[in-house]
């Protein structure tokens, strides 16, 4: 158990300066996942983390020791890799237990404690065969037996669900969580995937092309993005963004998302004291924050328009209808049977106090 | 992979193109294995029946008389002893050398492309350019007729072979079982040890067999480099073709033998050898 510290690291990878000036700071016990687009750098932050890279510059700390120039195997880490990367050429048991031969334990110690992983993953029966005989599920399991034999300091996971199909990732992803309650070792989880990382992280620190992009709790990163690139990243589907300009109206504020369209209460008046110069912005609103309206007034902080549907996607619980603000696509989260065909024209309420504002030229938020 | 249960769609042809199939492969194998059977013949046949007409499929008496003069008289047998010695000491050195230069190539990138280049261009040079160099250094050095001579000479001449071979085997083991294997504890040494060379044991198997076969039927350089001490078993087949003519059934008797131990090695790494020259493609 160790915490893990990160500062100023740089590192060039395959010719790309893939990590440039991470400054991370992951407390013991934490569950940190490390997310964004391929090639933002998390995977060769992760292989630094583990000694498989050597960083450029900076320190990496764990449990307060500065590990830099120390070999993977004196780290005191595990790792789980994306390929799972078992030894096709040993049993499970083998798979499970090379890291306890390799640090000479006794065989009867080796035993019992492989033992104690399989039965905790519920793979005993597993432990004669060779990787070959094994589901995917079944070679993540072990994967994740081995990592977890000798109670490292750290757990590195690299994409551990990529190879799974969904049903499985599923499954899996819960059992992960489940064993960091159980251990509640320090890991660090690198994904692409936003909802492995919404769901599993304590923290989700957002990469961007080698940067800290933001960082924070799942929810705090969801409702309050800093960037564009966050709100966009995280949420399925996508944030809509709009383009817009603020406007004086009475006492608050007001947007207008096109030239000649009436302009729409707008409540984020925080808005209004930050916008550059002529008022213009993007706004960013989520497709749940977009239902169809019903009743007599819209709730508060929202505006009802009247749009004509588009395009119609129903998943089952929830069905996703495209209609046109000012001319700008817009994506809205309606219930199931709010609407049946495109073409149709229903009443929209848009709740425009939940959206985010952002400077379109910077892209930050306001 | 079809199931066995299944049966394939090619199994559903006409029998015209069956027919033709089998011959095809019947010229092919009667190609390969009559040259082989009038060796083995010949090595048992009485000297009248070499070159009788009609040709002697079978001779009515047998003997084993070209056996002892080739092995005995011709000295066959210490040039097998010779080739043995040599042939395997070349073989464990240049797989042992092979494994680590390809495996530091592969995977540090060692010396960038223009040593894995070098490497290769090691057998653009003709043998003739450096056997003279050769002779006159071994006869400073002391290694001229010896063991110890020929068994660098092979080496480092069936060097590239194994590098190469080895070089393509290693880059297509995924990199992670080996980082798996540093972050479980182990060191570079027992990664290679432990996780990459058993991993590319067939790649490994098939150099070493053509490392062997190579320095088996090597002539050039065993009859330059040696003479009454070390000669190897391909020099000895010089002395049955002389003036009184050619010793047909001795050359027959000692080409036999020789191939005992190829085949005895092909058929103790058969298992590895086929996926070791598809370089690891049908790895499951």
């Amino acid at each position: 158990m160790a915490n893990v510290r990160i500062s100023a690291l740089h590192k060039h990878y395959a010719g790309v300066h893939a990590v440039r000036g991470i400054d991370l700071d992951i407390p013991d016990g934490e569950f940190t996942v490390l997310v964004g687009p391929s090639g933002c750098g998390k995977s060769t932050l992760l292989r630094t983390i583990a000694g498989l890279e050597d960083a450029d510059s900076g320190t990496i700390e764990i449990g307060g020791e500065i590990v830099n120039g120390m070999r993977p195997r004196d780290r005191d880490v595990a790792m789980v890799f994306q390929d799972y990367a078992l030894y096709p050429h040993m049993t499970v048991a083998g798979n499970i237990g090379l890291s306890l031969r390799a640090r000479r334990r006794p065989k009867p110690e080796i035993e019992t404690r492989v033992r104690g992983v399989a039965d905790m993953l519920g793979i005993v029966d597993l432990l004669g065969r060779y990787p070959r005989q094994l589901s995917g599920g079944q070679r993540q399991r072990v994967a994740i037996g081995r990592a977890i034999v000798r109670n490292p300091r750290v757990f590195l996971f690299d994409e551990p669900l990529s190879n799974l199909d969904a049903q499985l990732r599923d499954e899996m992803r819960g059992e992960i969580k489940r064993l960091h309650q159980d251990i509640s070792t320090t890991m660090i989880y690198v994904t692409h995937d936003q909802i492995e990382a919404m769901t599993l992280a304590d923290r989700i620190v957002l990469m961007r092309d080698g940067r800290i992009e933001q960082q924070g709790a799942p929810l705090d990163l969801f409702e309050q993005p800093a960037t564009m690139f966050v709100a966009g990243f995280l949420g399925s589907p996508q944030m809509n963004f709009l383009r817009g300009r603020i406007v004086r109206a009475g006492d608050g504020a007001a947007v207008r998302f096109g030239e000649g369209e009436t302009p729409l209460p707008f409540p984020p008046a925080r808005a209004l004291a930050t916008v550059p110069g002529g008022g213009e912005v993007i706004v960013g609103l989520r497709p749940e924050h977009a239902g169809r309206g019903s009743g007599g007034a819209p709730p508060p902080g929202a505006v009802r328009i009247e749009a004509e549907i588009e395009l119609v996607q129903p998943t089952g619980s929830r069905s996703y209808a495209t209609f046109r603000l000012a001319g700008q696509p817009v994506l809205a989260e309606l219930q199931a049977h709010d609407v049946s065909r495109p073409g149709e024209r229903i009443p929209i309420d848009i709740n425009l106090g939940r959206a985010a504002v952002f400077d379109p030229q910077t892209g930050k938020a306001l | 992979m079809a199931g066995p249960a299944t049966t394939p769609p090619r199994a559903r042809r006409r029998p015209g193109a069956d027919l033709l199939r089998i011959a095809c492969l019947g010229v092919f194998v009667i190609f390969v294995l009559v040259p082989l059977y009038w060796m083995v013949i010949t090595s048992i046949k009485p000297t009248s029946d070499y070159l009788a007409v009609p040709p002697v499929w079978f001779p009515a008496e047998p003997t084993i008389v070209h056996y002892t003069a080739a092995l005995f008289s011709y000295r066959g047998l210490d040039g097998l002893i010779n080739s043995l010695i040599v042939a395997s000491a070349a073989t464990v050195l240049s797989t042992v050398l092979g494994t680590l230069m390809a495996y530091s190539m592969a995977r540090f990138d060692t010396g960038g492309q223009h040593l894995a280049f070098w490497v290769l261009s090691q057998r653009f040079l003709p043998p003739v350019a450096i056997v003279l160099p050769l002779f006159l250094l071994f006869r400073g050095w002391h290694l001229y007729d010896t063991h110890v001579g020929l068994i660098i000479v092979y080496t480092f001449i069936t060097l590239p072979l194994s590098v190469w071979m080895m070089y393509a085997y290693f880059r297509q083991l995924p990199r992670s079982l080996e980082d798996a294997a540093l972050v479980d504890g182990l060191s570079r040494w027992q990664a290679l040890w432990m996780v990459a060379v058993p991993l590319a044991a067939p790649g490994i198997a098939a150099a070493a067999v053509f490392v062997f076969v190579a320095v088996w039927t090597e002539f050039f350089f065993a009859l330059v480099l040696t003479s009454r001490h070390a000669f190897t078993l391909p020099t000895v087949f010089r002395a049955f073709l002389g003036f009184q003519g050619a010793q047909y059934g001795e050359a027959c008797a000692l080409a036999t033998t020789s191939l005992v131990p190829s085949i005895a090695l092909g058929i103790l790494v058969q298992r590895h050898l086929v996926r070791g020259l598809t370089l690891g493609a049908l790895r499951g």
